[in-house]
């Protein structure tokens, strides 16, 4: 894994959004070959999605190419719910960027057949050539997207009851009544996330792939996050901290602030600190689109 | 042509880098249009799927919902009291000048006349949707002559008249057939008005109190019977006292209706009314301000701007900016005001999804750069034509 820390949340989220930045330019999509991203919502990728609308708005970064799948979904909620992960993707992405709305893939949480939606969202996901890149984010539980602590870490997509935790931590979006918030979810399994086969000779395969995850990046932000840090990544992989199962992930970048750190050893964040020049690398320098890309 | 079936297929315009008014405040949103309404752009990209067919560069302006007038007497030369041969087409030449001043709907208003004026006249001045030939025509301000004499004002006192025993039946042989009507201006106090408020209050026409000396509990007693409006507040009606605020005091008044909100037009021309009244009015009842032109056939001649010696009121055709009130409020107070005092807030005076797309840009000291009306362009500035 890669523990990528910077100072404080604007500039992890700044980081964040070059790496994004840089792997779908690197990457030269195009029409017969999209760019496929996995995206997280909730507060902490909002100042990510801020410079990936920067860059666009300034003409380094088009989303053409790309296709998106979040991770989850309410179940329940009507789609233009102010809280809805719908709205939430439009409002903080999808409206400033240039995607095309077909290529914007999100959970349906009020189709007829829940199960059925579920399939079919990991269908498109295989059609699609599997995920380039995941852009995830940890509940104060550990958890990555809604498989809460117990979640097989072999999962697939599918429908989840939330846990406790997760309901009050949700409470604040609706007016802080627990009635309101709702308590099931679809989202993509530890396994859809995960799903890590055989890896290809070339880093970027230009004809189609077996259904695989190249690179996972997760953001974590913010001193209530710390405690999930530390489990995540200094002690075992265990389904109770699904976020854990990225241990077994062979490209995984942890992109926190200096308060997410606050549960682990000196020794290990001293070690990733002293790492930075070579994390930088893939950062800096920063790709244009207008550089002929 | 408004919705329909075309409306699926119709081409999607995007509005962007402008700042909206949504919600009493001005957002930076995009504002989307298709098929002559306000589109919701979420719904049109996940449902859809669909991007924008064209987008237009607003230049950082702001986009306000066209500006509604309910009170305006003619203009350019064109007075809709007089009852030529061919009413129309003054009434058209109005409708099509006042939409550089962002008027994209009005009520023509005809002052007190003779019957034989009303029945030549009202027939020819049907409710008319807005476009490139003209600001829409919401239907006929009837200002009198069912109003007092004391306070006529410029009324001519010949044609005054009164309720006798049938009172709706005298309404009816004045004005003739109330098809094209939608605001009936006239004073309380007048024996037999209340069975006349109530008649017209179920026929949909917008009861409005003025010209007229009635105390502040028999205007109570008219909003109870359905008026809803107050003709130009403290011009011709008894001024306000502090042991009887007359008219004025609806305002503030605690004896009305649940929920019912009295709305009052103001002529902000700095002239009518001392700025100073016209802010304890609107710091008494914001939600009620509905600015009104109360144009005389003479607007337009000449320079069409009244510009006045008075810091605190900046004029511009017919959008009175109020200083110590906010931008957004002076827009709602032309646009939004105006809509719910009609009942038509729903598709006229908002931005909001699905309402009509009839809007103004506006540069930030108000003035009025291009109008739309169904979403097409029906009025652009010199500076601002390419």
């Amino acid at each position: 894994m890669r523990l990528v820390i910077l100072d404080n949340y604007d500039l992890a989220s700044e980081w964040a959004a070059k790496y994004i930045c840089n792997r779908i330019i690197q990457f030269k999509p195009g029409q017969d070959r999209y760019f496929t991203l996995g995206l997280p919502t909730g507060s902490t990728p909002l100042g990510c999605y801020k410079k990936l609308i920067e860059y666009h708005k300034n003409g380094h970064l088009s989303f053409k190419y790309v296709k998106t799948f979040n991770m989850d979904e309410y179940v329940g909620l009507p789609r233009n719910h102010p809280e809805s992960y719908h709205s939430y993707m439009w409002n903080n992405f999808f409206k400033h960027i240039d995607i095309d709305p077909n290529n914007a893939h999100i959970l349906d949480g009020n189709a007829a057949d829940l199960q059925a939606e579920c399939d079919a969202f990991e269908k498109k996901i295989k059609e699609a050539g599997g995920i380039d890149l995941f852009v995830g984010g940890i509940g104060p539980d550990g958890h990555i997207a809604f498989n809460e602590p117990g979640s097989s870490l072999v999962s697939r997509t599918r429908l989840k009851t939330l846990a406790m935790d997760t309901i009050l931590a949700n409470a604040k979006y609706f007016d802080g009544d627990l009635s309101k918030v709702p308590t099931m979810a679809l989202t993509v399994g530890v396994g859809t996330v995960m799903d890590a086969r055989e890896l290809p000779a070339a880093f970027f395969p230009l004809n189609s792939t077996p259904f695989i995850t190249l690179m996972v990046m997760i953001l974590i932000t913010g001193a209530h996050k710390a405690f999930a840090l530390y489990k995540a990544i200094e002690e075992g992989v265990n389904h109770m901290w699904t976020v854990s199962a990225f241990q077994q992930h062979p490209r995984t970048i942890f992109v926190c602030d200096e308060d997410a750190t606050l549960e682990l050893r000196v020794k290990t964040v001293k070690y990733f600190k002293g790492l930075m020049h070579v994390h930088n690398k893939l950062v800096d320098p920063l790709f244009s689109m207008k550089d002929g890309n | 042509m408004r919705g329909g079936q075309g409306a699926v297929e119709a081409r999607v315009l995007q509005f962007t880098n402008c700042r909206i008014l949504r919600g009493g405040k001005l957002l930076r949103e995009d504002l989307w249009v298709r098929g002559g309404r306000i589109l919701d752009p979420e719904k049109l990209f996940f449902e859809e799927r669909r991007v924008a067919d064209e987008r237009r560069d607003c230049g950082g302006r702001i986009l306000a919902p066209g500006f509604i007038d309910v009170q305006i007497n003619g203009g350019f030369g064109v007075d809709f009291s007089q009852a030529t041969e061919d009413v129309g087409s003054g009434v058209a030449l109005v409708a099509r000048r006042i939409l550089s001043h962002g008027v994209t709907s009005f009520c023509p208003t005809l002052v007190t006349s003779p019957p034989e004026v009303y029945h030549k006249v009202v027939p020819q001045i049907p409710v008319k949707s807005g476009g490139p030939h003209g600001a829409g025509v919401l239907g006929l301000h009837l200002e009198g002559p069912f109003i007092s004499r004391e306070k006529r004002g410029a009324h001519p006192e010949a044609h005054l008249r009164s309720f006798e025993a049938n009172a709706f039946q005298d309404l009816l042989a004045t004005y003739g057939p109330l098809d094209n009507v939608r605001i009936v201006t006239l004073a309380p106090e007048l024996g037999h008005s209340h069975e006349v408020i109530r008649e017209l209050t179920t026929r949909g026409i917008c009861v409005s109190l003025g010209h007229s000396v009635a105390d502040l509990r028999a205007a109570e007693d008219a909003v109870w019977s359905g008026a809803t409006f107050i003709t130009h507040l403290f011009n011709a009606m008894l001024p306000f006292h502090h042991r009887d605020p007359g008219i004025v005091g609806l305002l503030t008044s605690d004896r009305l209706p649940a929920g019912r909100c009295i709305f009052y037009g103001m002529i902000a021309d700095g002239t009518h009314t001392n700025p100073a009244a016209l802010r304890i009015a609107h710091r008494a009842h914001p939600q009620g301000l509905v600015l009104v032109t109360d144009a005389i056939p003479a607007l337009g001649l000449g320079n069409g701007r009244h510009t006045l010696g008075q810091q605190e009121v900046e004029v511009d055709g017919l959008t009175a900016y109020v200083a110590g009130c906010s931008v957004e409020s002076a827009l709602e107070a032309a646009s939004l005001h105006p809509a719910q005092l009609l009942g038509l807030e729903k598709s006229k005076g908002t931005l909001d999804f699905g309402a009509d797309a009839d809007f103004v840009v506006l540069d930030d000291s108000l003035h009025v750069q291009a109008t739309y009306i169904s979403g097409e362009l029906v009025w652009q500035a010199e500076a601002a034509r390419q």
